[in-house]
């Protein structure tokens, strides 16, 4: 990736000085020079490069720091040491609502809000109407905001900082609020924000979230950064760190390897095997086996999840599409062609697993380990040969 | 700004005469006084007009400082949640007090215009008395404010001092009478009237007064009501406690941003 980095981390650190009892009136200053402080180290030697327009996931237990990184990034906190570069108009979300004032009404906090975030009062007014279409409380709107919701705040405060056009969005652990629909709004605007190559992190809880929208994950432990990468391998790392089990719902890999899955690649139209699938184009999703030992009936199949809900789009099998594998022993690959790919723009994820047909045992399992992207082209209006049928009768 | 207008509105939200309240003290002192000294003779013929030149910049000075030094703890919520430059809230702090100073300026000078009549150039010390006030009553919200986040004491021993230093001011009594007072003696080989008027308040009061009160002797034979002192002097005097006040603001300034990173773990 060769985009210039919109947020720079450079050896973080963050230390907090815990108090017994914080000494903040000058006669306990002047009485006790030696205040019992006990250092707590929050983040310690964090780097982390977020390229422009990507989406990070950051993820980690309860007090691994998450929130005092982006504290950090947002300008907050001051880093004990080390530095933030940042590039770019940024919104942090750290708390809905934060910032409101309970007597004011909800318009009068609309501007006092969107003020915080830099917009001047006639950026406001262009945007009001949009914010309080989105925020759907268009009646309340002349209320105090104390006598609103939790939902309405909430729903009002993230309509704000997603119209004060940043360039940089944080976000807190907010989008699991809300009702579910309007939590799929916000997930929707946050895709908006990724086609138009905005830069965002995202601290969640919500480890399918980080697979289903973001770039890249960050899983933070004891303030340190204990994995760095592709969002499905964090995540799958973090579950197995911090649950200490596997979770039932979500088996990365399993099997008794007999025969295992040695590679899979998911081949564009075009005999690509990364970047983005343009949708009703063709797609091979291309399965090499390697038995261990010689295996009889062998069962490949695959199954492609929408990223987004999970849920199954597709699925393939050979043993019901009367492909037979013969007894083998060694290498073997398997394509299965799809002939153009029909469903929404978005994220896919592929699950390759390889078992006896005969027994059901499973060889081997690759839940939800490969992915790919779906975009929609608009193409060139071509003259395209419909076949019209010509047909002449009496009257 | 929009803080300035927040403050304001939540100040008058849900009373009905709203910013009128503002008004209506000024005009209640002036009535009051206006009685209140005939009964006491107070010495200070016109009392109303030599109360309310000092009393009003000494109340958007005080006000400045009591709800500046509390403006970042009061809005901790903000300071920890949301990236914004905090010498905001203590500038809107003095914003607001700003306000309602020149609304209760307008009621005085209303005033002044019927019943005692502008002096041409006294006048002329007025604005520079005004932004002298300014910048003594920003620097030292900036300092108070940042200073009250790390010691929350600040904001108690500032109301205490606050009533020392309202006595330390010719306001309620003739200034003339703390200068006879002090004149002749001397501490440390300075006259004792210079620690006086070293109060940079007394300086902006004095300079409010000879614009708007402008007659020293108002009844000859009488003992005078301002400082028995030339023109000249009084602007000599308000230009120091500028350029003392720039000082201070300067030094404030960098303190404030010095600690101002630190608020929202302080907090």
């Amino acid at each position: 990736m060769t985009r210039a980095a919109s947020i720079e981390v450079r050896d973080l650190s963050k230390r907090f000085r815990v108090f017994r009892e914080k000494p903040t009136s000058v006669k306990q200053r002047l009485l006790s020079s030696h205040s019992r402080a006990e250092d707590f180290w929050a983040l310690r030697d964090i780097s982390v490069d977020i390229a422009e327009g990507s989406t990070l996931g950051l993820i980690g237990h309860n007090g691994s720091g998450k929130t005092t990184l982006l504290k950090c990034i947002a300008g907050i906190l001051r880093p004990t040491s080390g530095s933030v570069t940042q590039r770019g108009r940024l919104a942090a979300l750290l708390e809905l609502g934060a910032g409101f004032h309970p007597e004011l009404t909800g318009r009068e906090n609309v501007y006092l809000n969107a003020s915080f975030l830099g917009l001047s009062r006639k950026q406001t007014d262009r945007a009001y109407d949009d914010i309080v279409a989105f925020a759907e409380i268009g009646d309340f709107m002349e209320s105090q905001v104390k006598f609103y919701s939790s939902g309405m705040l909430v729903r009002l405060g993230f309509a704000v900082a997603v119209h004060v056009d940043p360039e940089v969005l944080l976000i807190d652990e907010v989008l699991a609020v809300g009702d579910e629909a309007f939590q799929a709004k916000c997930i929707d605007r946050v895709r908006t924000f990724q086609r138009e190559g905005r830069t965002i992190v995202l601290v969640t809880h919500a480890l399918d979230t980080v697979r289903a929208i973001c770039d890249r994950a960050v899983m933070l432990h004891h303030g340190v950064v204990h994995a760095l990468g592709a969002p499905d391998d964090v995540v799958r790392e973090m579950r197995y760190v911090l649950l200490g089990q596997i979770d039932q719902g979500f088996v990365p890999e399993e099997g008794t390897r007999e025969a295992e899955i040695a590679e899979v690649q998911i081949v564009r139209a075009d005999g690509r095997v990364e970047g983005h699938v343009l949708r009703d184009d063709p797609l091979t999703i291309v399965v090499d086996v390697r038995a261990n030992q010689a295996v009889e009936d062998l069962d490949a199949d695959v199954q492609v999840l929408d990223g987004a809900t999970n849920h199954p789009v597709l699925e393939a099998r050979t043993s019901t599409a009367g492909v037979a594998i013969g007894r083998f022993e060694g290498r073997k690959r398997v394509r299965f062609l799809i002939e153009g790919f029909p469903y929404n723009p978005g994220k896919y994820w592929v699950t390759v697993g390889l078992s006896s047909r005969r027994t059901g045992r499973l060889y081997h399992v690759q839940t939800q380990r490969y992915l790919f992207e779906v975009i929609d082209v608009p193409r060139v209006q071509e003259r395209v040969q419909v076949p019209v049928r010509i047909e002449v009768e009496d009257r | 700004m929009n803080l300035v207008r927040k403050e304001l509105k939540v100040k008058y939200t849900a009373s009905v005469l709203g910013a009128v309240w503002s008004l209506l003290n000024p005009l209640v002192y002036l009535a009051v006084f206006t009685f209140v000294a005939k009964v006491l003779g107070a010495g200070v013929p016109d009392f109303p007009v030599y109360l309310l030149s000092g009393l009003l910049a000494w109340n958007l000075f005080s006000t400045a400082l009591t709800s500046g030094a509390q403006s970042v703890l009061d809005n901790s919520n903000l300071v920890k949640k949301v990236a914004f430059p905090h010498e905001i809230l203590p500038l809107s702090a003095v914003g607001v007090a700003l306000i309602d100073f020149l609304l209760q300026s307008g009621v005085l000078f209303v005033y002044i215009v019927a019943f005692y009549g502008f002096h041409l150039p006294e006048l002329a010390l007025w604005p520079l008395a005004f932004v002298t006030l300014v910048l003594v009553s920003v620097a030292l919200t900036l300092w108070l404010a940042a200073l009250n986040v790390r010691y929350r004491d600040v904001g108690h021993l500032l109301n205490i001092g606050l009533i020392v230093w309202f006595w330390a001011t010719p306001i309620v009594y003739a200034g003339y009478q703390a200068q006879r007072l002090a004149e002749g003696g001397e501490w440390l080989g300075i006259p004792r009237f210079a620690f006086y008027v070293l109060n940079p308040v007394t300086g902006v009061v004095e300079g409010f007064h000879r614009a708007l009160y402008a007659v020293v002797r108002p009844v000859e034979q009488a003992a005078p009501v301002l400082f028995d002192v030339s023109l000249a002097w009084v602007a000599g005097v308000l230009g120091l406690t500028l350029a003392a006040s720039l000082a201070a603001l300067r030094f404030a300034w960098g303190y404030f941003f010095a600690r101002s990173g630190d608020f929202a773990e302080e907090l």
